[in-house]
């Protein structure tokens, strides 16, 4: 199996080779690495805008808008407004479908964010010097190519199990309107087996979309900081794919 | 009671219709429904021997809203059901018999009709302390249920209660008041949620078993999908209010007297399965939505534990706390954003440190 927490500095020594240009400015050569394949990137590009139209619309459809006055048939709010929950949850569930399928032919980062290594010791190790690290009791972080072992863990319960969790549920709740003869209460309908009063589900969709807002705000603050503490590009690597390390 | 079955063909001499009637009826069924010419005679004959299906009513905890209900069916007419359409043996409520009599009409079903007669079960048993809590001649009524439902052909769970335990299964539940299918296994049952269900779901229920001779197909729920396939939300005729986003705000506002949609006053409509909205009630007189309040979901598994009626978003017990499910999502994303704060500045202060050590060390 190939390691997925290798350290940068073991697989591309040689590239930091410093050249010097005409002028005699000097140019650094820093080690990079391509990590985020295209498919990788878009997937979670256009992830992120879906996660966020449905967050925003999810929120109004449990809390909606104040009224609007005036004949029924002059608006369409909360139809627009449902309307844009359900592409975007349709967009989301394909896209998420394409980065399960990318995780089959990509390289070995793309098939980091849906598993946990839970049976090697060295990579719990790993995650317990990440925790310190963030808990100011580790003066220098680790580098890694890919996520490291606590951003492993955290993409695989945060994104991969929410997400997955939100999309069934998602999905129960819209073949309730589709009816029970539509292909969305076949694959879905078992949900109201778990909880036969669709209010539950509906409670436990509101209460994901919440967990997947921590998600985004831990998410979106440990990429920057690791961005400026651990010395590697991270930002810039979600629209590049090559990961920078600046050391 | 307790005589030989009778037949429909019997049940409509008693009537007072002439067997010429009769054959007239037949014969223009037969072709009214574009059937062969023997199917006159089929029919005839069908109605002539085919008997009557016996009932048996039983009640546990319960409040006989479901009874009350049924008896205003006015399509069927609840006195057409219950005369001439099924052979209701035994009902303690609207029965003339009483005591060992009555009682003995259940030994006497259950030896002549084995496997062949419906159960009927209103309201549910309580099974904590041997299920005493309820007694029905002389005996826990959870006995009772189960020796009836041994023989029975099927059994039609009434209401809220034997579909879902209802009031006296809501929380804490000292009696341990248990829906029928948690109680009954091995046999079919239909479940007729609501407190109390539609009267012409019922008689339609009875209906379609009477008259095809099976049982109605019924969803994962084991609810009939005739009647209970769509929500409210899916046929009211405020929707369009809701899609307009058009809602009543206040009781007393001026949405509520224009018959807005009331989504924002707790209508549970969206998340309730059941006919009210096409079938309603009182003969098709009117439905709560249509009386200006919101669907209180009684036809749903624990409505009684989902917290308000009144509110939009369900109350979370889980944790101990009675909040919805934004209040609790708020704090949490409040916390995890103040502990990203407090984390980044004391980020920030560590690197001013740090810098300041390097600094000093290369000076």
């Amino acid at each position: 199996m190939m390691d997925a927490v290798a350290p940068a500095s073991e697989s591309r020594p040689d590239l930091a080779a410093i050249a010097a240009d005409a002028s005699g400015e000097r140019a650094v050569g820093r080690p990079t690495v391509y990590v985020y394949e295209a498919p990788v990137r878009i997937c979670h590009w256009v992830n992120a805008f879906s996660i966020l139209v449905l967050m925003v619309t999810g929120y109004f459809i449990g809390s909606p808008l104040p009224t609007v006055a005036g004949e029924a048939s002059d608006h369409f709010i909360m139809g627009y407004i449902r309307f844009a929950h359900f592409a975007a949850g349709q967009v989301l569930a394909v896209f998420f479908l394409t980065r399960i399928l990318w995780a089959f032919v990509g390289n070995h980062h793309s098939r980091q964010i849906f598993y946990i290594p839970v049976h090697r010791k060295q990579f719990w190790k790993e995650v317990l010097h990440e925790i310190r690290w963030y808990a100011f009791l580790e003066r220098e972080p680790k580098m890694y190519v890919g996520h490291n072992p606590l951003a492993q863990t955290a993409m695989f319960t945060g994104f991969t199990l929410f997400v997955a969790f939100m999309i069934v549920t998602g999905f129960a709740l819209y073949s309730e309107g589709m009816g029970i003869d539509s292909w969305q209460h076949k694959l879905f309908g078992w949900v109201f087996a778990i909880w036969p009063n669709s209010q539950d589900v509906h409670t436990w969709h509101h209460l994901g979309m919440w967990a997947l807002v921590v998600f985004v705000i831990v998410h979106i603050y440990a990429a920057i900081r690791e961005d400026i503490m651990s010395r590697q590009s991270i930002i810039s690597s979600m629209v590049s794919g090559e990961r920078q390390f600046r050391d | 009671m307790g005589a030989a079955t009778e037949t429909f063909y019997s049940v409509i001499r008693r009537q007072g219709i002439t067997r010429r009637s009769f054959h007239k009826f037949c014969s223009l069924t037969a072709t009214s429904l574009g059937l062969g010419p023997l199917a006159a005679s089929r029919i005839a004959n069908a109605l002539e021997t085919k008997p009557r299906v016996p009932v048996i009513w039983m009640h546990g905890l319960e409040c006989t809203c479901c009874s009350e209900s049924f008896i205003r069916s006015a399509h069927p007419l609840v006195k057409d059901a219950v005369l001439s359409m099924i052979s209701l043996d035994y009902d303690d409520t609207i029965m003339a018999a009483a005591g060992h009599q009555a009682e003995a009409i259940l030994e006497e079903t259950r030896a002549k009709h084995k496997g062949q007669y419906i159960l009927a079960v209103e309201g549910n048993p309580p099974l904590n302390e041997g299920g005493m809590f309820c007694i029905d001649g002389g005996k826990p009524f959870v006995e009772k249920l189960k020796m009836m439902a041994e023989d029975a052909m099927a059994i039609i769970a009434w209401g809220a209660c034997a579909s879902w335990g209802c009031v006296q299964a809501a929380k804490p539940n000292p009696t341990q008041a248990t829906p029928i299918d948690k109680v009954i296994t091995g046999k079919p049952i239909i479940k007729v949620p609501g407190c109390p269900p539609i009267a012409e779901v019922m008689t339609g229920v009875v209906t379609f078993i009477t008259t095809f001779g099976k049982l109605p197909e019924l969803d994962r729920q084991g609810r009939p999908k005739m009647f209970y396939s769509q929500r409210i939300h899916d046929k009211c005729y405020r929707r369009p209010h809701f899609d307009a986003g058009q809602f009543v705000e206040e009781w007393d506002d001026e949405a509520a007297r224009k018959g807005y949609c009331l989504y924002k006053m707790g209508c549970k409509g969206p998340t309730t399965y059941n006919a009210c909205s096409t079938v309603r009630w009182n003969g098709g007189v009117s439905f709560p939505i249509q009386s200006g309040h919101g669907c209180i979901g009684c036809s749903e598994d624990g409505f009684w534990d989902k917290g308000s009626f009144y509110d939009r978003l369900t109350n979370i017990k889980q944790f101990g706390i009675e909040k919805n499910a934004d209040q609790i999502g708020m704090v949490a994303a409040g916390a995890v954003g103040a502990a990203v704060a407090a984390h980044a500045a004391v980020t920030a202060v560590k690197r001013l440190a740090s810098k300041r050590e390097d600094a000093d060390h290369n000076s």
